[in-house]
């Protein structure tokens, strides 16, 4: 079997906030590791603990509604790390800073990939609706919550819902 | 030895207050509890820890005869992922105890798939860690649906 390289790999931005975000969207990674170039973006640095030996890890600064204004710093960081990552597209499993992260690359033209957490088992997230009309694709990981915007292909935990 | 943790991003005394007051029935059992900062209650049963590391968060739930956390989604798939059991006691947002009530939702879709117990009051919490239910291991894959479908489109 012929495996590229991981350089000549497409390279793909994985970001999320620190918790369970940022626990989900290992999850993630690790399943697209043999075909991607990964480089890793979260809100703290206890997240370089997770992530495989050598990855690249960038951080940007965490924040939500109630500290809106702390956004501003915050997509300083990620044009930094978009520009020097240059990936060929991102996949976000939130939160806001995520959702901060995904519409920067969309306007620099990478592919862009939103996956609400599964903590939203009843409603998308508020930044998963937004996403929703920026991302190229937005998945949910409850199928009752597909609709024609969003997608359901399973889930991080490989949940069976038809055994329910 | 039983392991509590309400995360650490803003507190959940409700949750500590209710396990004190069950706490003397429990047979001398240890509470550890992760509690985030900011708690304003200072629970008499229960040795408490403001904020862990990843490891001694990892070591904590491997510990543990059972875990009750609050429906956040790192500490139920760290959780399920050890095979522990867990009892899942959600933030109520109309308490002021988070943004949303999607943490009621979360323990109810999870307890339907028989994943986890949920508690919302102590009587609740005393059945679930008297006798607690048949531990749920999930795989530590995802969806291989989910794999192919973000593999194909991000290439």
């Amino acid at each position: 079997m012929n495996t590229p390289t991981v350089e000549s790999r497409p390279r793909l931005l994985a970001a999320a906030s620190f918790g369970g975000h940022w626990i989900q969207l290992l999850r993630i990674a690790k399943a697209l590791e043999p075909d991607f170039n990964i480089h890793y973006l979260s809100t703290d640095p206890r997240a370089a603990a997770l992530i495989p030996d050598g990855a690249k890890l960038h951080i940007v600064g965490d924040f939500n509604r109630k500290n809106i204004m702390r956004a501003f710093k915050s997509a300083a960081q990620a044009i930094t790390a978009l520009v020097k990552t240059r990936p060929h597209a991102v996949v976000t499993t939130g939160a806001a800073p995520g959702l901060v992260l995904l519409t920067l690359a969309r306007l620099m033209g990478c592919k862009t990939v939103w996956i609400d957490s599964i903590a939203n088992a009843a409603e998308l997230s508020g930044s998963g609706r937004i996403a929703k009309k920026i991302a190229h694709r937005c998945y949910t990981q409850w199928p009752a919550l597909a609709t024609d915007g969003v997608r359901y292909s399973g889930n991080v935990l490989n949940l069976n819902h038809s055994t329910k | 030895m039983i392991f509590v943790t309400v995360g650490t991003q803003e507190p959940f005394d409700r949750l500590l207050r209710t396990l004190d007051q069950i706490a003397p029935t429990l047979k001398g059992e240890e509470i550890i509890a992760q509690t985030g900062a900011g708690a304003s209650y200072t629970p008499q049963h229960i040795t408490t820890i403001e904020k862990l590391t990843t490891d001694e968060f990892d070591t904590f739930i491997s510990r543990a005869r059972i875990v009750v956390a609050h429906a956040g989604m790192g500490t139920i798939i760290t959780t399920l992922t050890k095979g522990k059991a867990l009892i899942v006691f959600p933030r109520i947002a109309a308490l002021g105890e988070h943004r949303n009530e999607h943490q009621l939702a979360t323990a109810q879709q999870f307890s339907s798939l028989n994943m986890v117990q949920v508690a919302t009051n102590a009587d609740e919490l005393l059945a679930a860690l008297s006798a607690p239910a048949p531990t749920a291991t999930i795989s530590d894959q995802i969806s291989p649906t989910l794999r192919n479908d973000l593999t194909d489109f991000l290439r």
